[in-house]
């Protein structure tokens, strides 16, 4: 068992970092005061391939690994869990699902301008009615002629108002399952700009406040029929192995929000003094934040072994990377809290205030409990695969 | 165009420089990076191959572990990395350098030569233009805008005040300056192909046209009898004088040790 990284890796690593630190983090604070989409970052990330970096060449992207992509949504989180999340959802949430389910056409179609970054993926799941329940969908599509009329609303949908091509789930009709009713679900692709595709209100969040969070909502919006991403009926599956993917690139914008509030924090403690001596001679400090940095690590290894798990999905489409990627967000998304918390107790008042990373990422870290499934879904997806 | 980029992997001065008891660098307690003029040069580079389509072959001197500044280049855009690196060639001063880099280059078809200025660990400025003096080419330092024009290269030549502009007909060597451009960054897919690639390594015998005696230590005219950090100095002397006082004052001052 090898814990150390390819030479690739850590000179992606440094890039990832150089980048966080020159292009990123000075602008991280205004992103998050102003709650403006981070756009021209967007176009400098794009320029160094970060939005394709999964995606093979032969569709435009840079060929990489998902522990590659993994280590980028990492480094950039440690200084910006917006700028993070963007590049997630777009990857992870968009191109996967048409990678993995689109057909040739639509591959050719989105790949290139997505891994490019000329344009931006979002996903939509998520209804008033629906979120952890992903059964309770309200979205119809149906099929008159050649297209797919949908009528319906998503809500919490990252990158939504700045994101060009967006796979949206939605019920195609019902099936009957062991002797009970149920919806059936499909999945599609929409584009920005389609008549009847609108856009609601802008979400007011807690943290990652520069993420472009908006309702969309569909009234008779005709899509072609090509449009449908995989078998009709199967957007269900379609969506939950979506999330799987998710859940890697959420649970490493845990893990760099973490990572970042811990390096501050050892900065910090250095200067601080109380008592005539600097805070980190503390034996309080210095138990926090072994216990941080332990903490930290752990959870860079389930990360890393979940998306060296999808890698390995990657190559035979058999290994399964659901319970790896389950525990990685589980894990990660409770240190980035933990670890957060106390980076703003040690900070003290100058910690509560705005002025200092670690205010910004407590909040920014809370969402990662949260979206992508709950710590809890985490919990009985960990469990079913326990008790099967 | 066949474009040749010459670039040096120096210690990261940013942290600080740090010492072996004997007072040479202790390159291995440092963080090693592509020296940031050499950078410029290959950005410099990457920008005439884009603009006008050209091979871009990266050159660099030094230990097995240089490498990483080629697969570095490579990541750029570098289309070529070649590593020329031997016992016998160690302890090099410029003259030596430049000779080893010249013998390289002598193997290579080139229309552009393009070096850094100097290397932050050295800062000489010499060795870009003693290839040049080796090879029988024009040399034009301190670049800090190029263009080509037919067989001509276009350089704004920097200096403190203003700048010229000269034209040298190609091949020729150029010297770049940081402020020349920001290079690029990497991309991952860059990276990851780097790695596949193959890095052409040379030792002495593959080096074309040069003596032993130019060499290596052996080979180096320069001696450097000790290196030291900076060294702190007094806190200075405070006066509070007039504008044509405190003229005389320094002036006196500066008599007084021989300055002036």
């Amino acid at each position: 068992m090898d814990f150390s990284l390819s030479k690739k890796h850590e000179m992606a690593r440094t890039l990832f970092r150089e980048f966080a630190e020159k292009e990123v983090k000075p602008l991280a604070q205004e992103v998050d005061e102003t709650e403006e989409f981070p756009r021209a970052t967007v176009e400098k990330m794009a320029k160094a391939g970060f939005m394709g970096i999964p995606v093979p060449k032969e569709y435009g992207g840079q060929g990489c690994d998902i522990l590659t992509y993994a280590m980028c949504v990492e480094e950039l989180s440690k200084v910006c869990g917006t700028t993070g999340v963007i590049v997630s959802a777009h990857t992870s949430l968009c191109c996967d699902p048409i990678l993995t389910y689109g057909t040739e056409e639509q591959k050719q179609k989105y790949l290139p301008d997505l891994a490019a970054g000329r344009k931006i993926g979002a996903f939509g799941l998520t209804e008033p009615g629906a979120g952890t329940d992903a059964q309770g969908q309200q979205t119809k599509a149906v099929l008159e002629g050649d297209e797919w009329v949908l009528n319906g609303s998503k809500i919490f949908i990252t990158n939504g108002k700045e994101a060009d091509v967006y796979v949206i789930i939605a019920v195609t009709g019902t099936v009957e399952k062991r002797g009970r009713k149920q919806k059936e679900i499909s999945a599609f692709i929409v584009e920005k700009g389609t008549p009847g595709f609108t856009f609601g209100t802008k979400e007011k969040k807690m943290g990652i406040r520069g993420s472009s969070t908006y309702e969309l909502i569909f009234t008779d919006c005709r899509i072609p029929k090509e449009n449908i991403l995989g078998q009709q009926g199967k957007g269900f599956g379609i969506a939950m192995h979506t999330l799987d993917g998710g859940r890697i690139g959420i649970a490493a914008q845990a893990l760099g929000l973490g990572e970042g509030a811990l390096e501050r924090t050892i900065d910090y403690v250095k200067e601080r003094k109380q008592f005539g001596r600097s805070i980190a001679q503390f034996q309080n400090t210095q138990f926090q934040l072994a216990d941080m940095a332990t903490k930290a690590q752990a959870a860079q290894l389930l990360v890393y072994k979940a998306a060296m798990t999808k890698d390995q999905y990657t190559k035979d489409h058999k290994t399964s990377y659901g319970v790896e990627a389950a525990m990685a967000k589980l894990y990660a998304a409770e240190m980035a809290m933990e670890v957060t918390t106390k980076a703003v107790q040690l900070h003290g008042g100058y910690g509560y205030t705005r002025e200092y990373d670690v205010e910004r990422m407590m909040r920014d870290a809370k969402i990662t409990e949260i979206y992508e499934g709950t710590s809890e879904v985490q919990r009985m997806v960990i469990s079913a695969a326990l008790l099967k | 165009m066949k474009i040749v980029v010459c670039v040096k992997q120096v210690p990261d001065t940013k942290g600080g420089v740090k010492f072996n008891p004997d007072g040479t660098l202790d390159r291995g307690a440092m963080l090693a990076i592509m020296n940031p003029d050499d950078k410029a040069g290959l950005e410099a580079a990457l920008r005439l191959k884009d603009q006008y389509g050209a091979e871009v072959t990266v050159v660099t001197m030094g230990l097995p572990k240089a490498e990483e500044v080629l697969r570095e280049a490579l990541a750029m855009g570098a289309d070529k990395g070649i590593l020329v690196t031997d016992r016998v060639l160690g302890g090099a001063d410029t003259w030596a350098t430049s000779q080893t880099l010249a013998g390289a280059i002598r193997n290579l078809e080139y229309d552009l030569i393009i070096t850094g200025r100097q290397a932050i660990d050295g800062d000489t400025a010499q060795v870009g233009p003693q290839i040049s003096e080796h090879l029988n080419i024009p040399v034009i330092s301190y670049a800090q805008d190029i263009k080509i024009e037919g067989d001509s290269v276009i350089v704004q030549r920097q200096y403190d005040d203003r700048y010229h502009v000269l034209k040298a007909q190609m091949p020729c060597l150029i010297t770049a300056l940081a402020e020349l451009n920001e290079p690029r960054y990497m991309t991952p897919g860059g990276i990851f192909d780097a790695y596949d690639a193959e890095i052409t390594v040379w030792g002495r015998a593959d080096l074309k046209d040069v003596e032993d005696s130019n060499l290596g230590l052996k080979g180096s005219p320069t001696q450097i009898a000790r290196a030291s950090d900076k060294v702190r100095k007094g806190a200075g002397e405070k006066v509070n004088l007039g504008v044509a006082e405190s003229v005389d004052y320094i002036v006196d001052k500066l008599k007084v040790k021989h300055v002036i």
